[in-house]
């Protein structure tokens, strides 16, 4: 652990090393290592069952890891006590609550756990649900409800906020009013890890992003990085003279074009393809099961 | 960004902190979950008909379907009319009813719903939970009994102890036999593997405890080796206290041994509580942690 301490030094608040958890035989995290640094946003990016809400409950303290290490604001999570809890804001996958209690007086018993928390009124405010304050939470609709799960994140104006997948049934006005509020707890100074399944989101609001796939991290880096320069050489598709779709990936999209043009008739369906976020993702899972079977293929 | 992460990192270190060790925290905490959770209990319709008026029901059934029959004589010569009878009883089922049985079922509800999850993520200490729970249902359980004696007295004519011993014997056998119902339920809302299967695993127990600890079928009319098995649990003592302090005393000749024995009701339930209390702090969890 000392070693870890000084490659990021105290700007670090999550650090992971070497993380396991297997249940029985089933082995869900297969050394997973990563670092978040103060004031950063980290994306944890996988298909489902990748292990995404597994790491991320390790580190809320809600789950024992089998193996490996882990530090969440300088503190094992397997031992985190109530000050340290303070320090955290956790929005988790799923909630449902029987909420025989207002949006307000929710939030409100919730700040009352805090030493400095928001004002009640602010964060209503930050999460649009001024009209729904005395509203039971019962009575609420699924992304009213997600809305008071983030207000709750929120409240204690934590260092750490975990986001597992937290704009799952918003419309995309929420969403997008939802990017505000991560802009400006991250113009706070707030570190955040987030989950989404949504890759624009991950795009938008994240520096960094690790990719899980199988229980392991096959890829981590800046958002505009991910996947290496490979992944972002820009694509030319078109329609050819007997109608079958065609691809090409090419550093030099013009030149390509215009030899296109050159060689034969005005393409079908022309057009040219920076890869976006999702498309690197999905072309780096896409590899990651093909290799994994190949490995497999042998055995059997 | 980086002058703004230099100035979110001072003002992290030197922001107010939450203390641990922190008594008068705990206890505000605890106070503020009490009012949370007694709120939240009347808004849900089902618990309050249940659980909250279940007892009054009852001795509406008992005093009308029994409305000719009597009971034995007060000093006076009125006789002891169903409702007088029963109105002790039901108190004592009032007492397992807003504990344990509320208790248990709510808390492995909870467990099931998320509501403990998010609680275990937040920076609430245990103690205040415990607090909050027990509060409420000694609010509750309040609200029930001076409902129950209130409409026992206006509606059925009960004739209420005028001796202010006999109300001393009332309050501290209701509290001690409500915060230690109350951890009962705690401790046994373990028990049930989900939210729903919560009350088909919780009724019967507390069904069958009435049963056989003097709350329907008179304790005297019980098998002697029934009532050895009751005298374990401590509903049968809550009822016997309840009877000292509503029947008329010549009344106590009915009882094993021929006295309200206030002592062994102390004992029972006080064991009972103190047991439940460690219990249930040793082994309480927020969540399962590899669930």
């Amino acid at each position: 652990m000392e070693g870890m301490a000084e490659t990021r030094g105290t700007d670090t608040v999550v650090e992971v090393r070497d993380l396991r958890k297997s249940y029985g035989a089933f082995t869900a995290l297969d050394g997973v290592s990563f670092d978040i640094a103060r004031g950063e946003t980290f994306a944890l990016l996988g298909p489902n069952g990748a292990g995404k809400s597994t790491t991320i409950e390790i580190l809320e303290g809600y789950r024992a890891r089998s193996g490996g290490e882990a530090r969440v604001l300088g503190v094992d999570p397997q031992h985190g006590g109530v000050e340290w809890k303070a320090r955290l804001g956790i929005v988790l996958q799923n909630t449902g609550e029987t909420g025989n209690v207002t949006v307000r007086e929710q939030l409100a018993h919730f700040a009352g756990m805090y030493a400095n928390p928001r004002g009640v009124d602010e964060v209503i405010r930050m999460v649009g649900l001024e009209r729904q304050e005395k509203t039971l939470i019962r009575r609420l609709s699924g992304g009213q409800r997600r809305r008071v799960d983030v207000a709750l994140g929120v409240i204690g104006r934590p260092e750490l906020l975990f986001l597992d997948e937290p704009t799952t049934g918003f419309d995309p006005e929420a969403r997008r009013s939802f990017w505000e509020l991560i802009r400006l707890l991250k113009s706070e100074g707030t570190s955040i890890l987030l989950t989404t399944h949504y890759l624009d989101e991950a795009a938008q609001l994240s520096d960094r992003a690790g990719v899980i796939a199988g229980g392991r991290l096959i890829d981590i880096g800046r958002i505009d990085e991910i996947g290496g320069a490979e992944a972002r050489v820009p694509i030319v598709r078109w329609t050819d003279a007997d109608g079958i779709p065609r691809e090409q990936r090419t550093a030099r999209p013009g030149e390509f074009v215009a030899r296109l043009l050159a060689d034969g008739p005005e393409p079908g369906g022309l057009e040219i393809v920076r890869p976006s976020l999702e498309d690197v993702y999905l072309t780096l899972v896409a590899q990651h099961s093909t290799t994994t079977s190949l490995e497999t293929e042998p055995v059997r | 960004m980086t002058a703004e992460t230099t100035t979110a990192t001072t003002s992290a270190t030197t922001a107010p902190r939450v203390s641990a060790n922190d008594p008068g925290r705990v206890i505000r905490l605890g106070i503020s979950r009490i009012r949370y959770e007694v709120r939240a209990y009347f808004r849900q319709g089902d618990g309050v008909f249940f659980v909250f008026l279940f007892p009054l029901v009852m001795l509406t059934i008992f005093s009308v379907a029994f409305s000719k029959a009597t009971f034995g004589r007060f000093p006076n010569g009125d006789a002891v009319t169903a409702a007088d009878f029963y109105l002790p009883a039901m108190l004592g089922a009032g007492l397992l009813l807003s504990g344990l049985q509320n208790m248990s079922i709510d808390i492995a509800g909870e467990k099931s719903d998320g509501t403990l999850k998010r609680l275990g993520g937040s920076p609430l200490p245990v103690v205040s939970y415990f607090i909050g729970k027990i509060g409420q249902v000694i609010v509750t359980g309040i609200l029930q009994a001076a409902l129950l004696i209130a409409f026992a007295g206006l509606v059925f004519g009960v004739a209420l102890p005028t001796d202010g011993a006999k109300w001393a014997t009332f309050a501290w056998v209701f509290l001690l036999g409500v915060t230690t119902s109350a951890v009962l339920g705690i401790g046994l809302s373990a028990i049930p593997r989900s939210g729903k299967s919560a009350t088909a695993v919780i009724i019967p127990i507390t069904l069958v405890l009435q049963f056989i600890s003097g709350v329907y079928i008179g304790f005297s009319q019980l098998p002697t080796w029934l009532q050895n098995v009751a005298s374990v649990f401590p509903l049968k003592w809550m009822a016997q206290g309840m009877r000292s302090v509503f029947l008329p005393d010549a009344f106590k000749t009915a009882e094993v041994g021929g006295s309200w024995d206030l002592g062994s009701i102390a004992l029972v339930c006080g064991i009972w509580f103190v047991v439940g209390l460690v219990v249930c702090r040793l082994t309480f969890r927020w969540i399962r942690k590899d669930g």
